[in-house]
């Protein structure tokens, strides 16, 4: 582990350079610290961080930049008609890839020589066999221009990890000394590690901006990929969805909305009514000793995972509901709507069970923070408790409350595991919330998860519909952010 | 107004709307009001004055039941309202407090229109029997508030959008609109300027007419100027109750005088 040593070797020198940089401050000011411009353990920090921060960085840049330096040195040795039809070359270099690694444990293990990893030649030796002795299973005979890649590729990643070690080594050292000389009384220690540790939060909010940024950008990628491949009309104002393998799906986002807005607005349904009361009980009725086990109980829901209560939509709801509506005469209400247990309503009514801490714990908030002048004011006018939580304090917190329900919405459009496992798989336009449907996510999972070819239109379209997906409850999470905002300013 | 003699004559002649007797209140292990007994008279403006922290507030708050919103507050003695004891059990607070009205220290409007600030008690207690009924009673309360000039072209704005002292008027006008026959007011004017504090005292002078005015305030001036009647609390006992004039021309206690003429508060 190469890499883990340099680790360790920067850090052990940043900690040296820690305690030198203390004591050469301190020893330039004659041992009284009230000399020096800074605390003394600014100069140690400014020591470790001008080790610490071009180091690592180098590092990253270097990790990032060199496989792909060296993959493309590498499969530029490949020649085109190695390339079987319909592969790429990706394909090719995941086996060159292979046998490095398998020439590598060989070598680690003493199955084979160093040199003799270098000069092997697959035309006189049965690579396979003997990689094959050491645990490294080929699913092909080596061919000799993927061996000869192979071993290129271990070479140039061994002279890339040796100027590695030594650049990073040199880099550290240089910033360990640069920073040893500033250590003197009058440098201004403490403005520099200022200004470094802002950089690092800086960097730790772009790293958040940047990955958001870089995920639409993938999905926005494969997108214009689906669409190269299948027309835009289709996909946004079509009316079926019915992907197969011969080529003339039919991929439109239609169906699939229409069922993950339905089993959204019963998941709403069960969930606002029912997180709403639960959060005014909570937060004006309940005495502080029922709130203080109430509250915790009622999010222990929240962290449930969501497969779980996948099972509970597939073992107990949906049963239930047939029970209900279904079996005929041996059913309770002795009607036949219903005929299979997954349908609109198990996984709306699981999903709503799901967000209802979620609007609880967001209205409770947002109540309590209206203030108790209001409801004095209600109350001194010959209000009872619940005309005045009616008519002052729900108004009074009702864009919070708005913006709590949205919130909730975005996360019940997104939901995957629960539909995956309570809704069932036939995309269809119906209103009838006794019948399966499908929604989004589900068919995200299911066409990127089958066998097909992942340059066909069939697997894209995942991409195309979960960009759909994040446009949706992006808009959804800035109308509730406007609303909030808006009304908030108002009633302040 | 130190001089208002004749006030104080004119006042004896009341009828007694509030007796309190033997009034303790606790909150939690604190004492906080001591064997307090007044009577405060109807159409008075009565004024409670005193230190921080001496339980003047808490008082006020026993008229109507508000303390009943704090879980820890308990309260014992009696206190008779034209002839029944508030603290009965037959007693519901509810209907208690649209019979003594409060406003409040911070103005507090509803986050709703004028209008319907106003209208909120009416509705609630069914005291308009048609739109038009409810539009008048809006008009009247907002006119005694003395804000209806100000306001009357934007009944349908919010508000809380309305200065301070047009809020702190709007909300006794809001008190007014249900009818009370008593009126609480705690610290009305301390969040006010002193134009405003103006308007609402002229108010509190023009409300007695009708109604029985309990006023906390920790200025002297405006307890002088409004009030026929002063209660002086100390450590929450009832130091000394008296004609206004009295108490501030010729106090009997030595603590009144010490905090009239500013040595102790």
């Amino acid at each position: 582990m190469p890499v883990l040593w340099l680790v360790l070797i920067i850090l052990g020198l940043a900690a040296l350079g820690f305690i030198m940089g203390r004591q050469r401050a301190l020893k330039s000011a004659g041992g009284d610290s009230r000399k020096l411009h800074s605390l003394p353990n600014y100069y140690g920090a400014n020591v470790a961080l001008s080790v610490l921060v071009p180091s690592f960085g180098v590092l990253i840049v270097w990790l990032l930049a060199q496989p792909m330096l060296i993959d493309r040195a590498v499969s530029a040795m490949i020649p085109p008609e190695l390339i079987p039809e319909n592969t790429t070359t990706g394909l090719v270099m995941s086996d060159v890839r292979r046998v490095a690694e398998g020439l590598d444990v060989a070598v680690e293990k003493g199955a084979m020589s160093a040199s003799e990893a270098n000069s092997v030649r697959s035309e006189f030796t049965d690579l396979r066999a003997r990689l094959g002795d050491v645990g490294v299973a080929l699913g092909q005979d080596v061919r000799p221009e993927v061996l000869r890649a192979a071993q290129r590729y271990r070479t140039l990643n061994a002279t890339g990890n040796m100027a590695l070690t030594i650049v990073i080594c040199l880099v550290a050292v240089a910033g360990f000394i640069n920073a040893l000389r500033h250590c003197t009384a009058e440098y201004r220690a403490r403005n520099v590690v200022e200004r470094a540790i802002l950089v690092i939060l800086m960097a730790a909010a772009s790293i958040a901006i940047l990955s958001t940024i870089g995920i639409v950008l993938s999905m926005l990628f494969e997108s214009v990929n689906f669409f190269g491949l299948h027309r835009w009309t289709d996909f946004f104002f079509g009316t079926t969805w019915a992907p197969n393998f011969r080529g003339d799906s039919e991929l439109s986002i239609l169906p699939l909305l229409w069922g993950t807005l339905y089993i959204s607005f019963i998941a709403l349904l069960v969930a606002v009514p029912v997180g709403l009361f639960a959060a005014i009980y909570l937060s004006e009725y309940a005495g502080s000793k029922t709130r203080s086990f109430a509250k915790p109980l009622l999010e222990i829901l929240a962290g449930i995972p969501t497969i779980v209560y996948g099972l509970f939509a597939l073992l107990t709801v949906g049963p239930l509901l047939v029970k209900v509506f279904g079996q005929g005469d041996n059913g309770l209400l002795g009607v036949e709507w219903m005929s299979g247990a997954t349908s609109v309503l198990t996984a709306g009514i699981v999903m709503g069970i799901m967000l209802i801490p979620f609007v609880s714990s967001l209205s409770d908030d947002i109540i309590n923070a209206v203030p108790q002048s209001m409801r004095d004011g209600s109350l001194g006018l010959g209000a009872t408790k619940s005309e005045t939580i009616r008519q002052v304090v729900v108004p009074a917190a009702l864009p919070g409350i708005v913006g709590a329900i949205l919130l909730a919405a975005s996360r019940a459009i997104g939901e995957t595991m629960i539909v995956v496992m309570g809704a069932g798989a036939i995309a269809k336009f119906s209103v009838n919330p006794l019948e399966s449907m499908t929604t989004i996510t589900t068919r995200i999972v299911s066409q990127l998860t089958g066998d097909g070819d992942f340059a066909s239109p069939e697997t894209l379209v995942a991409f195309a519909l979960g960009l759909t997906l994040f446009v949706l409850t992006l808009g959804l999470n800035v109308l509730a952010l406007y609303i909030v905002r808006k009304y908030r300013e108002q009633y302040e | 107004m130190y001089d208002a003699p004749s006030l104080g004559a004119q006042v004896e002649q009341q009828d007694i709307k509030i007796s309190a007797k033997k009034v303790q209140v606790y909150y939690g292990d604190t004492h906080a009001i001591k064997d307090v007994d007044i009577e405060i008279e109807s159409k008075t403006v009565t004024a409670f004055i005193g230190p921080s922290g001496c339980g003047k507030s808490t008082f006020l708050r026993c008229l109507n039941r508000m303390n009943d919103t704090i879980d820890i507050c308990r309260v014992e003695g009696d206190i008779i309202l034209d002839g029944e004891d508030i603290y009965d059990k037959k007693v519901d607070p509810v209907q208690l407090r649209a019979k003594v009205g409060m406003v409040f220290q911070k103005p507090n409007p509803f986050p709703k229109s004028i209008y319907d600030n106003i209208a909120y008690g009416p509705r609630i207690h069914g005291l308009a029997k048609s739109k038009a009924d409810l539009d008048e009673i809006v008009e009247k309360s907002l006119r005694r508030g003395a804000i209806w000039n100000e306001v009357k072209d934007r009944l349908h704005a919010p508000g809380t959008g309305l200065s301070g002292g047009q809020q702190q008027r709007l909300c006794i006008a809001r008190a007014i609109a249900t009818e009370p026959e008593v009126l609480l007011m705690d610290e009305p004017c301390s969040a006010l300027d002193p134009i405003a504090t103006a308007q609402v005292e002229e108010l509190i002078d023009e409300l007695r007419n009708q109604y029985s005015v309990v006023i906390v305030t920790h200025s002297m001036q405006q307890a002088a100027r409004v009030s026929q009647k002063t209660a002086f609390f100390h450590l929450g006992h009832l130091v000394e109750y008296g004609a206004t004039g009295n108490i501030f021309t010729t106090p009997q206690d030595e603590r009144t005088e010490s905090y009239i003429t500013g040595r102790i508060g």
